[in-house]
């Protein structure tokens, strides 16, 4: 058995503990293990991404009893190219959070640090329903912890409404679950996708009832409209590292819901028919007009990036919700698009605030190092708003071309492209406040004492633009590649039949396997 | 048994429904409780309902008991327990801190002036 699957869970796992309980008090050796076992994860994600290009699905049996009596981690396309996302994202945002001195403004950063990344990579690989809630439970106790880093009032409030919400939400996926299992009796994801097939059209009620709160439930970690509300407040209050790492757990809610929704309920089912494939994209638009609002009249910059995150996010769900194999490839290339974008963006509002009073959106004297951040920002805001030549605007015209044949073409259309338009006004009135109208006011001594942001900063931003370009660039490439993953996604049977076919220790005995 | 059962979940859901639209942190918290107690019991009623029936194999035995949720619940009242303990504490921190506890976001001075203001 090919036991590297395990390692993204592991590392994190081991690094996290030796840090809290050996590097206590330094943070220099807790950095350096860090960056080390991230670095460490980007090799393995890698190697796991190279390994499931052609097909293959890589499985994983805890304590080798087989699927579905023992819990198993899988690996295929989707879950290893997420999963290589996550460690690519996190070593440029540790490495910002290095560079900007925030790891050291509270306690124990890096060791949450490692526990948010082992909650990520699990979700991402296991393969089965309870599993993922456990995961989940992992990752956000982790992020409660890094959202309230270093402190302060606002920030604590804010924390406060992100854990309660949070918390509703590990409630309803319970409940989701206890119907799951009451009305099937398996959790594990490939069981699951044969047996709710066999559910008869008169005992739909359990099965339909279990479908949709677990759409909800992903809904609110994907923070779609009208569910979104716990976002805007604690990703704007934040620490702007822990915000960047956060752009990926949004899409953590994108990823569960691709694979629940293509493999145990996919849109052919009759059981489950006019549930998710009728009201996901309507909901889905809505996000994506209120998120790019909420960037024209937002009046700090904080809130403008977490608005545009929800924007983006109305865009992947809008994408993902067509649910045909052009519509989820289009959406996987914005997926990585998005995270890079609004991770980069976050970090160029810390880089913004590192020189001023505030973020308030109102002209200021010009802050230390402004034609650099400028630039940044002008180019994260591009991508942002998906204008050419970045990829934003690539993967805005390959989720118009998988619209054409939906019945809704038309909103879409009018609605992806009139969010755009808002989306650039509201850029480029936040990029004029900050950067230009600054010179219009006099500098006091006081602003002339601001420190430069340091260099490791810029170097971590610049690293997410490289990848964005370089995301454009071999923008061919990476759509082919999501799109041998979307057809392999909308024909699971390769991936259940190596789940529940894979022999473990006892299934000899038992011969019925 | 099953009325009994049924009806505690759903006093419970309830309950925790109506405390946790409130505004402040407090019943926001007890609320949460309440929903979690409502889904151990959910949990444990997904395995079916059964009295006196052993959950491992057994000579001669033909009824069991479902394992599974048992399990699940142990699982689920462990992290339900540390979350509320992670919200409590958290909770009281921004209470101490700002000596209020609504958990709505307050309109706060600078985010209330209209555009142009200085």
């Amino acid at each position: 058995m090919n036991h590297w699957i395990a390692a993204p869970i592991i590392l994190p796992a081991l690094v996290a503990p030796f840090i809290i309980l050996a590097a206590r008090y330094h943070i220099g050796i807790q950095r350096v293990f860090s960056v080390v076992s991230v670095l460490a994860l980007i090799a393995v994600a890698a190697g796991l991404a190279w390994q499931s290009a052609d097909g293959t699905i890589t499985l994983y049996q805890m304590g080798d009893w087989a699927a579905p009596f023992g819990i198993v981690l899988v690996g295929d396309q989707l879950s290893t190219m997420m999963v290589l996302l996550t460690a690519v994202l996190a070593l440029f945002v540790l490495l910002y959070a290095i560079g900007s001195g925030w790891d050291g403004r509270g306690r124990h950063f890096h060791a949450l640090f490692q526990f948010q990344l082992m909650g990520i990579m699990g979700a991402f690989l296991t393969g089965d329903l309870f599993n993922l809630f456990v995961f989940f439970e992992v990752l956000l106790i982790a992020s409660y912890g890094l959202m309230i880093h270093a402190g302060g009032n606002a920030r604590l409030r804010a924390g406060v409404q992100y854990v309660l919400f949070n918390l509703i939400g590990s409630t309803l996926f319970l409940f989701a679950l206890g119907s799951i299992y009451a009305e099937t009796g398996t959790l594990n994801m490939a069981d699951l996708a044969n047996r709710v097939a066999l559910i008869g059209p008169h005992e739909t009620v359990g099965i339909r009832v279990a479908a949709v709160l677990l759409l909800l439930v992903f809904a609110i970690k994907a923070a779609v409209v009208p569910l979104h509300f716990w976002l805007p407040s604690s990703y704007a209050e934040a620490p702007a590292p822990v915000a960047a790492l956060f752009a990926i757990m949004t899409k953590v809610g994108a990823y569960a819901i691709i694979r629940v929704y293509t493999m145990i309920f996919p849109p052919e089912l009759a059981v489950t028919a006019g549930l998710h494939d009728l009201w996901l994209l309507p909901a889905a638009l809505v996000s994506l007009a209120i998120g790019m609002i909420g960037v024209l009249a937002a009046r700090k910059l904080d809130r403008l990036v977490a608005f545009s995150v929800i924007g983006s996010m109305g865009m992947v769900m809008v994408s993902i919700s067509l649910f045909t194999p052009a519509g989820m490839a289009a959406a996987l290339y914005y997926i990585v698009h998005s995270t890079l974008a609004g991770a980069m963006l976050f970090l160029i509002a810390d880089l913004v605030r590192t020189g001023r009073a505030n973020l308030d959106l109102t002209p200021q004297p010009p802050v230390a190092g402004n034609a650099l951040t400028a630039a940044l920002f002008f180019t994260g805001a591009i991508a942002m708003a998906g204008l050419p030549p970045l990829s934003g605007f690539l993967g805005k015209l390959l989720v118009l071309d998988a619209a054409r044949d939906s019945d809704l073409v038309v909103w879409i259309w009018v609605t992806v492209l009139g969010a755009s338009l808002v989306s650039i006004v509201g850029f480029a009135r936040a990029g004029s406040i900050l950067f230009w109208k600054a010179h219009a006011v006099d500098a006091t001594d006081q602003t002339n004492m601001m420190p430069r942001p340091a260099a490791l900063s810029y170097v971590a931003v610049s690293g997410l633009i490289a990848l964005l370009a370089a995301h454009t660039v071999f923008a061919g490439q990476v759509h082919g590649y999501t799109t041998t993953m979307a057809a392999r996604l909308f024909a699971p049977a390769p991936y259940i039949a190596t789940v529940l076919d894979t022999p473990g220790k006892l299934s000899d005995l038992r011969g019925d396997h | 048994m099953e009325l009994l059962v049924a009806s505690a979940i759903g006093i419970l859901t309830s309950g925790g429904g109506y405390l946790v639209l409130r505004l402040r942190t407090f019943p926001v918290i007890l609320g949460i409780s309440l929903l979690t107690y409502a889904v151990n019991v959910f949990l444990f009623a997904s395995g079916r309902l059964t009295t006196g029936a052993p959950p491992i194999l057994r000579d001669g035995v033909t009824t069991y008991s479902d394992p599974l949720p048992q399990a699940l619940v142990l699982t689920a009242i462990v992290i339900s327990f540390g979350m509320t303990a992670v919200v409590v504490m958290i909770g009281l921190g921004a209470f101490l801190g700002s000596d209020d506890d609504h958990v709505d976001d307050q309109p706060d001075s600078e985010n209330d002036q209209p555009e142009g203001t200085p």
